[in-house]
């Protein structure tokens, strides 16, 4: 039931857990990509820590495939117009709920946020949703 | 210049924990969210572990009155749960069912070399912007 990526999953899942407990802790802040970054992006207050954060999270990724050698993943879709279009629904919409996968389903949910509760049960139903037409029109 | 310690360090286990997890891997995230057909559960054990430790870490944090670098704590905005917030999540998660990335793992990916990344990137800051970048408030 429980092969080498299961453990994997559970692992990077509480190395996020831990993460979002390290900004928290040290910062006093919420570990939501998307608002931190976007923020980064738009905002000139706070931009270092910031860019400390995403550039963290990249270098992060690099020590993973390079350090324990996880094979770096090949794309499902590489259709660049799928590309745009899946990038802008996911960047307008996160902007509008104030929050994604990290902020709502991540720390909203352990800090037991109505709003986060909801966010995330719309994100994952509409995610589900979508697969789910897809693989019925393809 | 110990402000930026935290953020990195958090940023470093995020982007670790994301790279092992396979949530950057679309083949993954889209056999996730298959749930009505061949399912993928792995990552069901991300969410479910960094929730877990989130849980338990903040109850403990929340008994400070400070950050340990003494910032004051980022508080949940006490906005109710509305249409923004619904349907802003709603369009996130068509985005990240159509592709596979949510924007953790599409800022990640730049750093596989593969176009449809990179215009998945560009294209979230657009819709960002498009949302809310020009009037962004945290």
């Amino acid at each position: 039931m429980l092969d080498a990526s299961s453990w994997q999953a559970l692992a990077g899942g509480l190395l996020i857990g831990l993460s979002a407990s390290v900004l928290m802790l040290f910062s006093g802040r919420v570990a939501g990509i998307s608002g931190i970054f976007q923020s980064m992006i738009f905002k000139s207050d706070g931009r270092a820590w910031r860019a400390s954060f995403i550039g963290g999270l990249l270098l992060g990724a690099v020590l993973c495939h390079a350090l324990i050698g996880k094979p770096v993943p090949q794309l499902l879709y590489s259709n660049p117009l799928l590309a745009i279009a899946a990038g802008f629904l996911v960047g307008f919409g996160v902007s509008k709920a104030s929050g994604c996968t990290s902020g709502h389903g991540v720390c909203g949910l352990a800090r037991l946020s109505r709003r986060s509760l909801a966010a995330t049960a719309c994100f994952m139903s509409a995610a589900i949703a979508t697969v789910a037409m897809v693989n019925q029109l393809v | 210049m110990k402000t930026l310690i935290p953020p990195l360090v958090a940023g470093l286990m995020f982007g670790f924990g994301l790279a092992l997890s396979g949530m950057t891997d679309t083949h993954k995230v889209i056999g996730f969210l298959d749930i009505f057909g061949a399912w993928d559960y792995d990552l069901a054990f991300v969410m479910g572990g960094a929730v877990l430790v989130a849980l338990i870490s903040y109850r403990w944090i929340s008994r400070r009155q400070r950050s340990l670098l003494g910032f004051p704590f980022e508080h949940a905005d006490h906005q109710g749960i509305d249409r923004q917030l619904l349907l802003g999540s709603v369009c996130f998660g068509v985005g990240w069912g159509l592709f596979g990335y949510c924007p953790g793992p599409a800022i990640i990916s730049i750093l596989y070399l593969e176009t449809a990344n990179w215009l998945f990137l560009a294209a979230m800051v657009a819709g960002m912007w498009t949302a809310s970048g020009r009037q962004i408030t945290s």
